[in-house]
């Protein structure tokens, strides 16, 4: 379901998500095109965090979950019996909803990935830090504060030095999830701007709720909701402006004309 | 007869400040008592020369060194192993069968008068395994003594690291040991450090179960094996057979003295590696 000529980085083929006996995502296939941005939306409790959470395996650290079906990266299993997770993890980077900056410098926030995967010589920290920072729009605003708490910045540098953080453990694909949702729109525009530009070296799945951002910055978008039986399912899934333009599903319809949700 | 909110309110007011000012008043009373009547005791020939005629006379520079001993050797026990369980049930296992147990036992523990402790220790270390009487026995009786209090204390202030700083490091494919480290013990540190800083406080203090696993030889301590009168049983002996009560008196004031400067040292070397964390 990819654009033509682009190709697929991330795959799920008849995808199941169980919470122990709670059966939280059903059936979904679906194939994410490399550097683009993918936006998964659809209304509260549908399985969007809980599906952007199978790319990283972070759902492994709910006791209980538990996955069924395919999902491959580049081709290769995320979850076949010689994927380590914690590899994994450095290939598929998170944002989260809240800038969650750790209570330690800009600097070591940053390079924290890094240190982590036996990165221990100075200049070679210096350049990720920079590197890092440049690309995550951020660093002519901090180069001179390197030392401060990542805490004293605004909640949107923050957000952006969250994104920093990620970017640092050079991954191939960015995961976030509701990444704006706790900001003031000039640095939700600032963020947005960022993953456009991003989205020309990495892969990008963003979950939101704001309907006008997946609308903005992505492209392709995934409608999901849960079904009769409370679980999550993918709906429909298409090039954002088809999806937009053109839904194919009436519950798609009715919940980007704001029918419900 | 009814009384206007307005009344109410002010009548609540008055007997909340009332009962904190009383225990205020009770603090500050004792406090001041021990020290009126102790501080004009203690002067560098009482903190360096060693006690003489049972601590009739001399200073008391024999049991500064072994409290400072007992009190190191037990921390030294207990922090780690206390730190080590917090860290196992917060981190690595979910509430079951175990973890209960072990709850179970460290809150019962929590609760056994320290003389008891002092009874084990006498028995276990002093006697079955041959350890005599010595700084090492006391410590290590401290250190069973102090390990419900670190445990407990170390866990909550694990516990109250907010679950997204291991969820960040995760998905930035650190380890769960490197999430451990790097993302979960310098924000619990404040918290595990207060409670090490209290089971300090406690060892200091503690009587009935050093008395019965260190001794009370005024001999200066030379290693681990030596035995040693702390400062808590130097006081102690020395009002209950009335040998002198001007000795006693500097003894408890030095006691509180010394508290209050481990305290401060401690919290001032904390917030400084915290600040530098930060």
């Amino acid at each position: 379901m990819t654009e033509p000529g682009q190709k697929a980085k991330l795959e799920t083929k008849d995808l199941h998500l169980y919470y122990g006996a709670y059966h939280a995502l059903r059936d979904i296939t679906m194939d994410i095109p490399e550097r683009a941005i993918t936006a998964i939306i659809g209304p509260s409790g549908c399985g969007k965090s809980s599906l952007l959470r199978v790319f990283n395996r972070m759902n492994d650290l709910i006791p209980g979950a538990s996955v069924r079906g395919e999902v491959l990266l580049d081709g290769a299993p995320v979850y076949g019996k010689d994927t380590d997770a914690v590899t994994l993890r450095k290939k598929v980077g998170m944002v989260f909803q809240r800038p969650d900056v750790f209570p330690m410098s800009i600097y070591d926030n940053v390079v924290i990935g890094p240190r982590h995967h036996g990165i221990r010589r100075r200049r070679r920290l210096d350049e990720i830090a920079e590197k890092s920072l440049t690309r995550a729009a951020l660093w002519d605003e901090v180069k001179d504060i390197l030392k401060k708490p990542g805490s004293s910045l605004a909640p949107g540098q923050q957000q952006r030095l969250c994104i920093a953080r990620a970017l640092a453990v050079e991954p191939d694909v960015i995961l976030m999830d509701e990444s704006c949702s706790a900001l003031d729109p000039e640095s939700t525009m600032k963020i947005e701007e960022l993953m456009l530009d991003l989205a020309e070296k990495y892969t990008i799945i963003i979950v939101t709720h704001n309907m006008e951002q997946a609308r903005r910055v992505s492209d392709m978008s995934a409608f999901m909701m849960i079904d009769e039986n409370k679980v999550g399912t993918l709906v429909e899934y298409a090039p954002t402006m088809r999806l937009f333009a053109n839904p194919k599903d009436k519950r798609t319809e009715d919940y980007i004309t704001g029918r419900f949700g | 007869m009814r009384i206007s909110p307005r009344a109410g309110e002010r009548i609540v007011k008055v007997l909340i400040w009332a009962a904190a000012m009383l225990v205020m008043a009770v603090l500050v009373f004792i406090v001041a008592y021990i020290l009126a009547k102790g501080l004009h005791v203690i002067d560098w020939r009482f903190l360096a020369s060693a006690p003489s005629n049972m601590g009739r006379s001399g200073g008391i520079s024999t049991t500064i060194i072994g409290t400072l001993m007992v009190t190191v050797t037990a921390v030294v026990i207990a922090a780690p192993l206390g730190i080590g369980t917090a860290f196992y049930l917060a981190e690595y296992t979910r509430e079951n069968f175990v973890t209960k147990i072990i709850r179970f036992s460290a809150e019962s523990l929590a609760g056994i008068p320290s003389i008891v402790y002092g009874l084990f220790g006498l028995i276990f270390f002093v006697v079955y395994l041959d350890m005599r009487w010595s700084v090492l026995s006391g410590g290590l009786t401290l250190a069973l003594m102090i390990l419900p209090t670190v445990i407990r204390t170390s866990e909550e202030a694990i516990k109250a690291v907010p679950y997204i700083y291991r969820e960040v490091s995760f998905s930035l494919g650190a380890t769960k040991w490197q999430t451990i480290i790097k993302a979960v013990f310098p924000s619990a540190l404040r918290g595990i450090a207060n409670g090490i800083l209290l089971s300090v406080g406690r060892c200091i203090a503690e009587t009935a179960a050093v008395i019965l696993t260190a001794g009370s030889t005024l001999r200066m301590p030379t290693s681990l094996f030596s035995p040693t009168r702390t400062m808590a049983v130097h006081f102690y002996i020395l009002a209950r057979e009335g040998i002198s009560m001007e000795n006693a008196y500097g003894t408890a004031a030095l006691l509180i003295i010394l508290i209050f400067l481990i305290n401060v040292v401690a919290n001032t070397l904390i917030n400084r590696f915290v600040a530098k964390s930060r």
